[in-house]
C-alpha cells in the first residue's frame, strides 16, 4: 500500500527522513515556547532591568527610568562590588577548578581500580551530598561548622568559630562537598570509555599507576574535562548556596556576587541595580566559556 | 587444594594509598550527614552528635504543624511535574538536534545555558513574578512547574543530547524502510533505547526542582500549596533562630523522598550523566 | 517481479561532493548484483538512494515499471539489512523478527507463522526468546536477515552484511547467503568492498569508483577481462601485474624486456603509444631463468598460497609477480624467468586507462 507518493517538486526531505518537514518542527515547538516565554523573557527583561534605576519602592518603583549604563559604572565603583568579584572569582577557583573537578577525577579514577560493590558504596555516599536539598544541607554544615559543639570541633578538639574565622575556606569546602559528585560521574564515564587495550599495553610495558595516568588517561579525557570545567565553573560561579550558611558574612568575606545581587534586590530594594549585576554576572561567564572552550580548541590543534 | 595465586594489578603501596585515601573520602563526605541520622530521634537535639532517649517525639512535634507533611506532597508534585514536563518537551528537541545537524549546535546550547543562569539568580525574581502574574499562573501548581522547566530545559536538554547522539542511525533506517511513522520509531524504538538517559533527566531535574526556594516563593501565595524547600524556613521562631527539633525532623523527612527515588532508578537503569547505549 | 532500473541517478551532497555522477544501471528480476568499490565510491549511497534514505538530487529509479524516486522508504515494499545489523536491543529475537509485520499490520496469526518460518530458514529457532545483545555476531547477522524475510519484500538491499564477521565466519556466511537467495529467488543488491566477497556471491556486478560505474557485467568477465586499469587493480585475491610500457616497432618494450604486441590489437595501436601491460599473476609461470620470452629477474619474496606459491621477482627494477605449483618455489636470490599465458595478457592505454 503505497502513502506518501510525493512528486519531485514537493520533496525536499533532509537526509533522515524520519524528521519530513512537519516533524522536527513539531518536536522542537514545545521546547522553543518554553525557552522563549520562560527563559528568554524573564532573562531578557532583567538584562533590561540593568539599565533602569528600578528600586521596588519610592518613586522609581512606579516610574522607572532609563539610565543607560549607570548601573554598571556605579558597580565598577563600588568596593562593595568589587570585593564580591574577588571573593566569587576565588570561590570558583579553589571549588570549581581545583576542588570539585580535582577530587572528581581522582575518585573516578581510583574507583575504577576497586572492586564493583565497594565502588557502587562510595558513590552512593559522595552522590548524597549532592542529593540532599540545599536547605536541608545548609543546615547540616551549619551543625558541622558550630562553633561550641559542631561536629569538626568535636573532632580536631578545636574550639574555632569556623564560620566567622574562615568563612570563604568554609564555603569553598563546603562546596566542595557538594558539587564533587557531578565530576565524578562524569570522569567515570570518561574513564569508562577507554578500551582497555590501551591500558593494558601500558600495564606490560612497565608502566605505573601514575604513569598510566598521565599518558593515557588524561589524554584521552581531555574532551570531558573540558566540558566538565565548563559546566562547573558556571554553576559554581553563580552558586547561591552558601548564602544559607554564612548569609555572605561575616562583614562580605563571603558575599559571592549571587549574594551580592540577591542583598542589591532584596535588602536594598535596588533591583535595577541588581539587574545590572546579574548583567554583568552573565558577561564574565561569557568570557569564562569562551576562555575554556579556546583553551581546548588550543589543545586539539596541538595534536 | 592449595590457593591459587594471581598477579595482581596493584602493587603493595597502590593498594595502601588506595585505601588512605577512599577512607579519606568517605569521611569527609559522611561527617556532615551524620547529623542528619541523629538529632531527629534525639530527644534535645542541638548542633551537637548526640543521642539521647531516642524517639519520636520530635516528629509529633513537627506534626503540629498543619503544612508540614502537606508540603511534603506539594514537592512531590511540584518535581516531579517538572521532571516529567522536561522528558515530554526537552527529549524530542534533543532527538532533532541530535539528526539535524547545524554547525552552531554546541555553542547554541552553551547560550541557553548561560541564559538560564541569569533566570535562576535573585535578580529575575521581579520579571518571574510579573511573567507569572500576566500569564495568570500564579500561586498555581502548574505556574511552578512551567517556570522550573524553562529554567531546567537547556541544561537538560545538554545533557539529554549526548544520549541521543549515541543512538545509531540505523535503527531509526532499519524502521523506516519497514514502513514505521515518525512518531512509532519515537515510541517503539528511540525512547526505550535513550531510557537510562531519561531516568537520568528525570532524577537530575527532580533533585533541582526538589531544593529550588526561589520559584515556589515567587510564584506561590497560599500556605497550603507551599513544598518542602520553603516550608523549611517556617520552623524557624521570631527571632530567626531555628527550633532544632522541628528542623530537624523535617529536614530528614524532607530528605528521604530523595534517596529512595536515586536508589530505585539507580538499580533500573542505573545513574550515569554521560555516554551511550552499548551494543 | 522486480526489476531495478536507474536512470541518470545524481546525489550531491551539501558541500559539493558528487557522491553518485549520472549512473544508469538496469539490475533484473531475481538477480543477485553486487556493488563493489573502495571506500567513498559511493556504492553505500546508492544502496540508500535505492532504499530511499536518501533522495537523488536529479535521476530517477524504477522498480518494475513504478517510478519510485519519491516515494518514501515504507511504501517500497523493501528490505534492508544494515552492516550494524540495526537490531533493536529492547527486543528479544522474535519481537525483533515481528517488527516489520507488526508496522505493516498483519493479523497475529500471519506473523507468528512468518516469523517461525523464518527463523526456521536462517536456523535460528533456539535464539527467539533471547536479546541481541546475548547472542553471538553470527546469530545476530542471521537474525537480521530473518527479519527482512519475514515481510517478504520484493527487494533486499545488504549492506556490507558479512564485513562484521570473523574470517571463518565469513565464508560460512556467504555459501549460506548465496544459497538463500536461490531458494528465495527475490532480486538482491548487496554492497561490499571485498571483491572475492563480490565475484563468489554475484550473478552480475559493477565496480564503482568516484560516484561513477566503471564497469558492470558477470565475475567472470571481470576476473578475465577487467574493462580498465582501475577494476583490473581492484580484482583479483593476488593483484594483477600491471605494467607501464611503450610501443615500438610492433613490440612492447617494458624496461628492457620486449614483449609483442597481440595480434588482436595490432591495429588498433600506435607507435610511441604508453600502454599498461596486465597480466594476472597466476597466468606468468615460474620457470628456471633462461626462457627468451617473457621477464627475467632475481627472486625477492615468496607467499605460500596453498596449492601455489605466489613469487614476487624484481625484473629491472620492476616487481612483477608469478606463481609456480607447491614444490618447485625457488630460493630467494635466484634468477628466474616468468613466462606470460599470451591468451590471458591484456593491454591498457596509459592514458584512459581502458583496455584495448
Amino acid at each position: 500500500m503505497s502513502k506518501s507518493l510525493k512528486t519531485g517538486s514537493q520533496a525536499k526531505k533532509p537526509g533522515n527522513s524520519v524528521l519530513r518537514g512537519g516533524v522536527a518542527s513539531a518536536f522542537l515547538t514545545p521546547a522553543t515556547l518554553f525557552i522563549f516565554v520562560f527563559l528568554f523573557i524573564p532573562a531578557g527583561w532583567t538584562l533590561y532591568l540593568g539599565i533602569t534605576d528600578y528600586k521596588l519602592t519610592g518613586l522609581s518603583a512606579v516610574n522607572q527610568k532609563i539610565i543607560g549604563l549607570a548601573n554598571f559604572q556605579k558597580a565598577l565603583h563600588d568596593p562593595q562590588f568589587l570585593n564580591s568579584l574577588k571573593v566569587t572569582i576565588q570561590f570558583t577557583l579553589g571549588s570549581a577548578i581545583f576542588g570539585q573537578a580535582v577530587l572528581g577525577f581522582l575518585l573516578a579514577w581510583v574507583l575504577s581500580t576497586v572492586s564493583k560493590r565497594l565502588r557502587s558504596a562510595v558513590e552512593l555516599i559522595v552522590i548524597c551530598a549532592w542529593m540532599v536539598p540545599s536547605s536541608v544541607v545548609s543546615f547540616l554544615w551549619v551543625a558541622f561548622l558550630n562553633g561550641d559543639n559542631g561536629t569538626l570541633n568535636l573532632l580536631t578538639g578545636l574550639h574555632l568559630q569556623w564560620l566567622i574565622k574562615y568563612p570563604l575556606q568554609s564555603i569553598i569546602i563546603f562546596n566542595i562537598w557538594r558539587g564533587t559528585a557531578f565530576s565524578m560521574l562524569l570522569f567515570s564515564a570518561a574513564i569508562a570509555a577507554i578500551p582497555k587495550s590501551h591500558l593494558e599495553v601500558a600495564r606490560i610495558a612497565g608502566a605505573t599507576k601514575f604513569q598510566q595516568l598521565r599518558q593515557i588517561i588524561l589524554p584521552t579525557a581531555r574532551p570531558f574535562i573540558l566540558t566538565n570545567l565548563l559546566l562547573i565553573t558556571l554553576w559554581t560561579f553563580n552558586d547561591f548556596g552558601p548564602y544559607l550558611i554564612t548569609g555572605g558574612g561575616p562583614g562580605g568575606k563571603s558575599e559571592l556576587l549571587s549574594i551580592f545581587v540577591y542583598n542589591s534586590a532584596l535588602r536594598y530594594l535596588d533591583f535595577g541595580y541588581g539587574s545590572a549585576i546579574a548583567t554583568m554576572m552573565l558577561g564574565m561567564n561569557l568570557v569564562l566559556s569562551l576562555i575554556v572552550v579556546t583553551l581546548g580548541r588550543k589543545q586539539q590543534k596541538k595534536k | 587444594m592449595s590457593k591459587t595465586r594471581t598477579i595482581s594489578e596493584k602493587s603493595m603501596s597502590e593498594r595502601v594509598s588506595t585505601a588512605i585515601f577512599i577512607a579519606l573520602v568517605v569521611s569527609f563526605f559522611l561527617l556532615p550527614l551524620i547529623w542528619l541520622l541523629l538529632a531527629p530521634f534525639d530527644s534535645a537535639p542541638s548542633y551537637r552528635l548526640h543521642l539521647s532517649n531516642p524517639g519520636l517525639d520530635n516528629f509529633k512535634e513537627m506534626a503540629q504543624n498543619p503544612y508540614a507533611y502537606r508540603s511534603l506532597i506539594n514537592s512531590i508534585v511540584f518535581s516531579a511535574g517538572t521532571g516529567l514536563a522536561i522528558i515530554l518537551v526537552g527529549a524530542p528537541a534533543s532527538y532533532v538536534l541530535s539528526r539535524v545537524k547545524f554547525k552552531g549546535r554546541d555553542g547554541f546550547l552553551y547560550i541557553l545555558l548561560l541564559f538560564s543562569s541569569i533566570v535562576s539568580g535573585s535578580a529575575a525574581m521581579v520579571p518571574l513574578f510579573l511573567l507569572a502574574l500576566k500569564l495568570n499562573i500564579l500561586d498555581t501548581y502548574h505556574g511552578v512547574i512551567l517556570v522550573l522547566t524553562g529554567g531546567l530545559l537547556p541544561a537538560a536538554i545538554f545533557i539529554l543530547k549526548d544520549f541521543t547522539d549515541s543512538l545509531p542511525k540505523s535503527y531509526e533506517e532499519s524502521a523506516q524502510i519497514f514502513g514505521a511513522s515518525s512518531f512509532r520509531i519515537l515510541k517503539d524504538i528511540v525512547v526505550p533505547v535513550i531510557r537510562p538517559g531519561l531516568a537520568v533527566i528525570f532524577v537530575w531535574t527532580f533533585v533541582q526542582a526538589w531544593s529550588n526556594f526561589l520559584v515556589p516563593f515567587i510564584v506561590i501565595r497560599d500556605v497550603n500549596k507551599q513544598p518542602g524547600a520553603v516550608m523549611m524556613y517556617s520552623f524557624y521562631n521570631e527571632g530567626g533562630q531555628a527550633v532544632i527539633r522541628t528542623v530537624a525532623a523535617f529536614a530528614l523527612l524532607y530528605t528521604i523522598p530523595i534517596i529512595v527515588m536515586y536508589y530505585y532508578v539507580n538499580k533500573k537503569y542505573g545513574f550515569r550523566f554521560y555516554g551511550g547505549i552499548k551494543g | 517481479m522486480s526489476t531495478v532500473t536507474i536512470k541518470k541517478i545524481t546525489k550531491v551532497f551539501p558541500g559539493g561532493v558528487r557522491a553518485l555522477d549520472s549512473l544508469d544501471l538496469t539490475i533484473k528480476d531475481g538477480e543477485f548484483f553486487a556493488l563493489l568499490g573502495p571506500s567513498g565510491c559511493g556504492k553505500t549511497t546508492l544502496l540508500r538512494t535505492l532504499g530511499g534514505l536518501e533522495s537523488p538530487t536529479d535521476g530517477q529509479i524504477n522498480i518494475d515499471k513504478e517510478d519510485v524516486t519519491w516515494k518514501s522508504p515504507g511504501a517500497r515494499n523493501i528490505a534492508m539489512v544494515f552492516q550494524d545489523y540495526a537490531l533493536y536491543p529492547h527486543m528479544n529475537v522474535k519481537e525483533n523478527i515481528a517488527y516489520p509485520l507488526k508496522v505493516r499490520k498483519f493479523a497475529k496469526a500471519e506473523i507468528e507463522k512468518r516469523v517461525s518460518q523464518a527463523a526456521k530458514a536462517l536456523s535460528i529457532e533456539t535464539l527467539l526468546d533471547r536479546r541481541p545483545g546475548q547472542i553471538s555476531g553470527g546469530q545476530q547477522q542471521r537474525v537480521a536477515v530473518a527479519r527482512a524475510m519475514a515481510c517478504t519484500p520484493n527487494l533486499y538491499l545488504f549492506d556490507e552484511p558479512l564485513s562484521n564477521l570473523d574470517a571463518r565466519l565469513r565464508l560460512e556466511a556467504r555459501t549460506f547467503l548465496k544459497q538463500l537467495q536461490r531458494e528465495l529467488g527475490v532480486t538482491t543488491i548487496l554492497v561490499t568492498h571485498d571483491q572475492s566477497e563480490a565475484l563468489a556471491l554475484a550473478d552480475r556486478m559493477a565496480v564503482m569508483d568516484k560516484g561513477q560505474i566503471k564497469q558492470v557485467g558477470s565475475p567472470a568477465e571481470f576476473f578475465h577481462r577487467p574493462a580498465n586499469t582501475f577494476v583490473a587493480a581492484f580484482i583479483g585475491s593476488t593483484p594483477m601485474n600491471l605494467l607501464d610500457g611503450v610501443v615500438r616497432k610492433g613490440v612492447i618494450e617494458i624496461r628492457k624486456t620486449r614483449y609483442p604486441v597481440p595480434s588482436s590489437i595490432k591495429k588498433k595501436v600506435k607507435e610511441g603509444q604508453s600502454v599498461v601491460f596486465g597480466l594476472r599473476p597466476e597466468y606468468a609461470a615460474v620457470s628456471k631463468a633462461g626462457s627468451k620470452s617473457g621477464f627475467t629477474g632475481k627472486v625477492r619474496v615468496t607467499e605460500n598460497l596453498g596449492t601455489h606459491y605466489l613469487v614476487t621477482v624484481d625484473c629491472d627494477g620492476l616487481l612483477v609477480r608469478g606463481t609456480v605449483p607447491d614444490g618447485n618455489e625457488p630460493k630467494i636470490g635466484a634468477t628466474v624467468s616468468l613466462k606470460p599465458d599470451s591468451g590471458r595478457v591484456l593491454i591498457y592505454d596509459k592514458n584512459s586507462g581502458d583496455l584495448i
